[in-house]
């Protein structure tokens, strides 16, 4: 065997492994970046307002003037569609973000600290880990009143342990590590070390776990206003739109496009997401 | 497989004869097939294996030694691939054999142990199911037979109460039972091979010297014939027949390790031999002998003589690529010089006048501890039992002058890493004092601690550990001096970075670069450079060398020497390796289970150990020579040390010492003087 008859086939396959690895990512990446820009440009490519009631045109299936067709008030289903893409995505982030940033911060400074902070957070986070999280969403929800800012706090608060835990138990491993020693030798402060020289090591599955959950959140939001507690009308949203819908069996568009929307969402945020943790994970990397 | 498993019958089996060629390796090629080109870690190694012999492969790492011997096995990942040669094993190819017939080869021919034996066995199955399968898997013992087969085996290994410890699981033993539990699991269906890669490497000194035994046993007895492999010249000397040198990628030397060890022909084997300190001859220079350079890209090695870039003794003709020629009846070497009747002189002397370890000037000590204890509270064991103490530092009692070093040597779990971070404060004390320059720093809070952290560093065991992966070395170097106000700005921070570098031999570009672009060696110099950025008097080195190679521990400790001399730095320097101890050190403090067993100079205490904990230690180290080895007092280390939770009444020592009395078990030993401040903990210090 020679050496170029060995090496010869590796180069060309070199192409076809990242598309393998990251061929997916990069699909969702490109549905998560049109759904961000139709969310944007809404207003000006879109020839219908979201909320023009026309009840003279209730219920018209897909044509050249409504792509989409027209809901049971006669608004155009397109433009409601891409004007809940707006509603959708910005509770989404805001939820994820938020959370994502008190919990860590929580899970981090409980994990540093040791002891009974610790001890406290973990009991805390194991009480909201106690209940079916969009059960307690739905109750708190209830509690507070229909609303999106209501909607969005009842989401955070069982949204920001499980960054907790993630936090946790990543800055417990890093802790260990002697370069944590070391810093603490050279004089730096606890601050220091925490934020400045543990938390860059311990980002990376955050960051995944952040962007897998931007699907996930905006399916649990998508549910509670399919429940009636997300958004007051007649705001666009996907998941009060397909509850609208769901009875109009034989006017099948009512109920489809957001289904669709919320269905593409969620699958190009996995996508991403899974793509950030492959290429994060050196055993993955190599293979 | 339907298996004659009612007959298991090893008789009948010829017995292995001498001269009986049982592997033939020829120009055997492993490469790893990346990315970026291939890399070539086994490029061309040619050798014979009679049955029974033992052989030891040595070299750096990255040499190809243990990619070598997982090729014998097939054990190789993706992108590892044998791209040539053959491996001839009683009549197969082992290079080109099917699965299928490859998987009857292993362990039940060709059996493998690996160095870690914290991951090679499986932690959640018990260690008789493991040993048993090993045995039933080719079909030659039934599972009862393979039970009672494998309680014998684990006796063999020198496990005790086999009955009882067949059913335990892998965590609740030691490395070094551990280290036995594979060997059983190796030996159970008699294999004509083992290999075994590093074996001993992540074992105390003692455990290593009782495995070694072991392996000569079982040599000796089952006619087993092994392939060790290790990096330590020493661990090879002492088991095998045979030594090949590994260096890029290719055997550079040959031979049986009297000659070889003693009268080496590749300069590489050389400055091996050169650069590990020796427990049984005294230092004139602190300094080592040091191979420069690294060594060559294996994606293209060099035309020539591959150590060529690297060899004191090249020649013209070593552009041109030496094959491996015999020297004699039994070796054969890589190297022009040699061949044309070359002689490989003695190491010259560079710093033969600052030889001299210099004079302790003030008698002062720089640091003073005092009956320091740490207890760490263990978890319980259930809700209402007691709370376990694990006294890991229990009333030792050292002092440091300045300018000197101080050895602090130990099996693992002694306490010596817990009594470096007591020193620096990492942790508080439960109890004693502990003084630096003046100042009582044992329950010092971190803010008062802080202004002192300057005078204070520490180097830590693990360079890949202990410098954070996300900050550049520069950002490494210049944090502190900017944390403790040393420098005024950024620019000076910079200009001093640079100084750092240079200081440690290392080039100014380093400071854009991040800790993952360096080696092992160039990581502890980074590590060396960060503790000497504040101008610290004293410096606690936390086992600085042990995960290096030997060239590079030659190269970190000349490195450590020449700072000490030029910075007037106090070292303590904390140590398994005895060697480097007495090599680098004044005095020696030696622990064992949290107390002090001995302490004094350390030319002392080589010379005249009145400990017998001391003398065993030194015993069981390695020296690469055998006919030295067979000459040296060898004092048995007896079992393993004992849990630290609950150790031994009176002298923590005596369960495994060859003198104990029944007074030891009475009454522990007080620290009392002997000669020239040589201090000892023992009822009958020198009688053995």
């Amino acid at each position: 065997m020679s050496a170029a008859a060995i090496l010869l086939p590796r180069i060309a396959s070199t192409r076809r492994r990242w598309l393998r690895r990251y061929g997916l990512a990069t699909l969702g990446g490109a549905i998560v970046l049109a759904w961000v820009l139709a969310a944007l440009l809404a207003p000006w490519v879109l020839p219908h307002d979201p909320t023009f009631v026309n009840v003279a045109n209730r219920l018209k299936p897909p044509s050249a003037t409504h792509w989409f067709g027209t809901d049971a008030l006669g608004r155009d289903v397109l433009a409601r569609v891409v004007y809940g893409a707006r509603v959708s995505l910005s509770v989404g982030m805001v939820v994820v973000l938020i959370g994502a940033l008190f919990g860590t911060l929580l899970g981090a400074i409980a994990a540093y600290a040791r002891g009974w902070a610790e001890e406290a957070l973990m009991r805390a986070t194991d009480l909201v880990f106690c209940f079916p999280p969009i059960i307690l969403a739905m109750a708190i929800a209830a509690a507070l009143g229909i609303g999106t800012v209501n909607t969005v706090i009842a989401m955070l608060v069982v949204w920001w342990p499980k960054f907790a835990r993630l936090a946790r138990s990543l800055v417990i491993t890093q802790r260990s590590l002697e370069y944590v020693e070391a810093a603490q030798s050279v004089g730096y402060g606890p601050a220091h070390i925490l934020l400045r020289q543990i938390m860059p090591n311990a980002v990376g599955p955050l960051i995944v776990l952040v962007t897998l959950d931007l699907g996930q959140a905006i399916l649990v939001f998508a549910g509670l206003s399919f429940l009636g507690l997300g958004v007051v009308p007649p705001t666009p949203e996907w998941g009060a739109m397909v509850a609208e819908g769901r009875e109009l069996v034989q006017q099948w568009w009512v109920a489809t496009f957001p289904g669709l929307a919320i269905l593409t969402v969620v699958m190009g945020f996995n996508f991403v997401g899974d793509g950030i943790r492959d290429w994060l994970d050196p055993h993955a990397r190599t293979r | 497989m339907p298996a004659p498993a009612e007959a298991p019958a090893p008789a009948s089996r010829p017995e292995p004869q001498r001269n009986d060629l049982l592997l033939r390796v020829r120009d055997l090629r492993t490469w790893f097939l990346t990315d970026s080109g291939a890399v070539r870690a086994v490029d061309g190694v040619s050798f014979d294996l009679y049955a029974g012999e033992t052989l030891g492969i040595v070299g750096e790492s990255g040499s190809g030694k243990s990619v070598c011997a997982k090729s014998i096995m097939r054990l190789l990942d993706e992108p590892a691939r044998i791209v040539g040669g053959s491996i001839e094993f009683r009549g197969r190819d082992l290079a080109t054999l099917d699965d299928e017939a490859l998987r009857r080869v292993r362990g039940r021919e060709i059996a493998m142990i690996f160095q870690d034996p914290m991951t090679s066995l499986n932690p959640v199955l018990r260690i008789a199911r493991q040993l048993v399968e090993a045995m039933t898997a080719h079909g030659r013992f039934t599972r009862p037979a393979a039970r009672t087969r494998a309680i014998d085996l684990l006796r063999r290994m020198g496990v005790g109460r086999a009955e009882a410890a067949v059913d335990s699981y892998p965590h609740q033993f030691s490395g070094g039972m551990r280290q036995r539990v594979m060997l059983a699991m190796g030996f159970s269906n008699e294999p004509a091979l083992l290999i075994a890669d590093e074996p001993t490497t992540a074992l105390d000194v003692t455990i290593q010297a009782q495995i070694l035994e072991l392996l000569r046993e079982l040599n000796r007895d089952f006619g087993t014939a092994v392939i060790l492999i290790s990096h330590d010249l020493g661990v090879i000397a002492n088991v095998c027949q045979r030594i090949l040198v590994m260096y890029a990628g290719e055997v550079v030397e040959e031979g049986p390790p009297e000659e070889l060890l003693s009268n080496p022909r590749h300069p590489y084997t050389w400055a091996l031999l050169h650069a590990a300190p020796r427990i049984d001859t005294e230092a004139t220079d602190r300094r080592l002998t040091t191979i420069d350079g690294q060594p060559p890209d294996p994606r293209a090695w060099p035309d020539g003589c591959r150590f060529r870039a690297r060899c004191a003794f090249a020649v013209e003709k070593c552009a041109e690529h030496p094959a491996l020629l015999p020297i004699d009846a039994t070796r054969a070497a890589r190297c022009w010089v040699t061949q044309a009747g070359g002689a490989l002189h003695p190491p010259g002397r560079t710093h033969a006048q600052a030889a001299a370890p210099a004079a302790v000037q003030s008698t002062a000590p720089l640091l003073e501890v005092t009956g320091v204890t740490k207890h760490f509270s263990l978890p319980k064991e259930g809700i209402f039992a007691p709370t376990r103490m694990l006294r890991a530092v229990d009333g030792v009692s050292l002092s440091v002058r300045r300018g000197e070093t101080v050895g602090l040597v130990g099996e693992s779990g002694c306490g010596k890493s817990t009594l470096a971070r007591l020193v620096t404060r990492l942790h508080e004390p439960t109890g004693g004092r502990i003084m630096f320059d003046g100042t009582d720093i044992t329950h010092a809070s971190q803010a008062e601690i802080r202004p002192l952290r300057r005078r204070m560093q520490m180097i830590f065991q693990d360079p890949y550990a202990s410098l954070n992966p996300r900050m550049s070395v520069g950002e490494i170097l210049s944090g502190p001096l900017l944390l403790h106000r040393i420098v005024p700005g950024e620019a000076a921070a910079r200009a001093r970075v640079a100084e750092l570098l240079d200081l440690v031999g290392l080039p100014a570009v380093a400071t854009s670069r991040f800790p993952h672009e360096f080696s092992g060696g160039q990581r502890q110099r980074i590590s060396i450079a960060r503790a000497l950025a504040v101008g610290p008097d004293l410096v606690v080195a936390d086992e600085p060398i042990s995960a290096l190679d030997v060239n590079i521990q030659a190269q970190i400790i000349n490195l450590m020497v020449d700072l000490q001399e030029r910075l007037g730095l106090t070292y303590l320097f904390i140590a398994h390796d005895l060697a480097v101890v007495r090599h680098i050190c004044d005095r020696i403090v030696v622990l064992y289970l949290g107390k002090v067993m001995e302490s004094g100079r350390a030319s002392d205490l080589f010379t005249r150990p009145l400990h017998p904990y001391t003398q065993t230690l030194i015993a069981a180290a390695p020296v690469p020579d055998p006919r030295v080895e067979r000459a040296r007092r060898h004092v048995p280390m007896k079992g393993e040390p004992p849990n630290a939770v609950n150790p031994p009444s009176g002298c923590r020592f005596r369960t495994r010492c060859p003198i104990a009395q029944p007074r030891c078990a009475a009454e522990a030993p007080a620290l009392q003087p002997g000669a020239d401040g040589q201090l000892v903990a023992c009822h009958f210090p020198g009688v053995l």
